[in-house]
């Protein structure tokens, strides 16, 4: 038997099948869908809270208190590093709380996303005729009503697009999550690579399984536009 | 044209408005009277469309009282929003609500303020009920509360079916309103004002922005409306139209009621200079 000359591509997948490396992908791959997913809707939901807030007028106090405290959180979530924030989060706020280590990663990621979604969110909202908030006004609608059943609707419709930007950015983003132990794809191919001195396979693969997820998140996205689209004229 | 009662629906007091430094209305103060239709003509920047959005506070006015329903509008802590159900608004540019089928546009109005009502009652019931268990002797009565999300979609659902065939538009009804004419959805508009069954509507510019040709059609609504008996106050630049349909028109330049009177007397006998010269340059 001639004794085939182990090729980087045989060291791989060695580490993968018989190491069991695909266990570790496999646990990467969910965690990091998990924390990405997670954490734009609760970025979607603490944006669009914030936007409104900015938007709403200021005559009272209160309002002005609010925004106050809403250029705060955006001021430190968009100006520290992410990895930071997640030092942070779990070594000095949430130390002492029995919580996964994955969860504290979605809520930092929430939080972190909550303070780009507001700026994309609030640019959505004025972009929006301010006649439509006239004519709910006018029949009666609340401030709130109005905003929720009509300006949000149409103010999502025209963020969709940079809405996905954010979801891809904050899907590749995942891979500073190992920084508190946290198994995310990256992670799971990097032990890989370090394990066998092998970098370029594990990461080449790597980079196709990211490829795949933002191919997947760019069709989802033409989708919800087309189905939105039906509201403009054919 | 219907007879008019000596019953103010609107009282406007000594209404100024200022944006800034600028001086928009200058203490104006007029009664419109149930069943009265006013049609209010002026140059362009004279303030006219600011006084009808003061009339249902979509500008504050800086001064002044608005008195509708015994409650002065322009005061803060009385809500608006009761209030301007009563107060139908239409709007140059339309202001359909893109987002939703011409049928939803009628309907979102009257049900989220249908269902807001239940709410509330739903709430101050729990207080109450609360308020009974410590009180068994004398238990106060709780709100009956008989409609239902359903029970309330399905009367908007009838009615705006109801004012869509009325204008003959019944086959629009699931379509979006980028898909409708100009007319068309300035028709569907003030129909839309119409499901909160107001007692007076504002019009401000209705066919300013309309090709010529669907002006016709809206001014026809408008005409049934005021056949009807509604109040109106409408603002515009069509002359022909406001001396048919208005019992009064009133003339306004720089903030100020410069004249009113009948469309007889203004049109025909204008004694205030700038309308005379105002008139001399629409009517040519």
């Amino acid at each position: 038997m001639i004794l085939a000359k182990t090729t980087a591509w045989d060291i791989f997948t060695n580490s993968l099948i018989k190491e069991e490396g695909y266990k570790d992908v496999l646990q990467g791959l969910m965690n990091t869908l998990e924390i990405a997913i997670l954490g734009l809707i609760i970025g979607i939901a603490i944006g669009t809270i914030i936007a409104i807030v900015k938007v709403i007028p200021k005559y009272k106090k209160l309002p002005r208190i609010l925004e106050k405290i809403a250029d705060i959180y955006v001021g430190f979530f968009r100006g520290t590093p992410m990895i930071v924030q997640l030092l942070i989060g779990k070594y000095i706020l949430l130390a002492k709380v029995p919580i996964d280590d994955v969860l504290i990663a979605v809520v930092i990621f929430g939080l972190n996303s909550g303070a780009y979604v507001s700026e994309i969110m609030r640019s959505g909202i004025q972009s929006v005729d301010v006649g439509q908030l006239e004519a709910g006004r006018a029949l009666g609608m609340s401030y709130a009503s109005t905003m929720m059943r009509v300006i949000i609707p149409q103010a999502i419709k025209n963020i969709l697009p940079t809405l996905g930007n954010e979801f891809i950015v904050l899907v590749k983003e995942t891979s500073v999550v190992s920084f508190i132990a946290v198994i995310d794809i990256t992670k799971a191919f990097r032990s890989m690579a370090d394990a066998t001195y092998e970098y370029i396979v594990p990461y080449l693969m790597l980079a196709l399984i990211y490829l795949i997820i933002v191919m997947l998140i760019t069709v989802l996205i033409k989708i919800m536009e087309r189905r939105l689209k039906k509201s403009d004229r054919n | 044209m219907t007879e008019i009662n000596a019953n103010p629906m609107i009282e406007v007091l000594n209404l100024t408005k200022k944006f800034g430094s600028l001086t928009v209305l200058d203490d104006i103060s007029t009664t419109i009277e149930a069943g009265e239709k006013v049609a209010i003509i002026g140059p362009s920047g004279s303030g006219k469309s600011t006084f009808l959005r003061c009339l249902n506070c979509m500008e504050d006015p800086t001064s002044g009282q608005i008195i509708f329903d015994n409650e002065n509008l322009a005061d803060m802590k009385v809500d608006i929003n009761k209030h301007r159900e009563n107060i139908g608004m239409v709007f140059q540019q339309f202001n359909l609500f893109n987002n939703l089928t011409v049928k939803k546009n009628i309907m979102l109005a009257p049900v989220s303020l249908g269902m807001k009502k239940i709410r509330k009652a739903n709430i101050k019931n729990f207080f109450t009920k609360i308020y009974n268990l410590f009180n068994k002797k004398s238990p106060k009565e709780l709100i009956e509360v008989t409609e239902t999300r359903k029970s309330i979609t399905i009367k908007a659902e009838q009615k705006a079916m109801e004012l869509l065939r009325r204008i003959g538009l019944e086959e629009k009804a699931n379509v979006y309103p980028s898909t409708l004419s100009g007319g068309q959805k300035q028709r569907v508009a003030i129909v839309r004002a119409l499901a909160m069954n107001p007692k007076v509507i504002l019009f401000d510019e209705p066919t300013s922005a309309l090709d010529p040709e669907m002006v016709g059609e809206v001014l026809e609504l408008i005409k049934e409306l005021a056949n009807e008996g509604m109040t109106m106050v409408i603002v515009t630049h069509e002359m022909g139209f406001a001396k048919e349909v208005a019992n009064r028109v009133m003339f306004i330049d720089d903030g100020k009621i410069m004249e009113e009177g009948t469309p007889q007397q203004v049109f025909n006998e204008p004694k205030n200079e700038r309308l005379q010269g105002f008139l001399a340059k629409v009517l040519q």
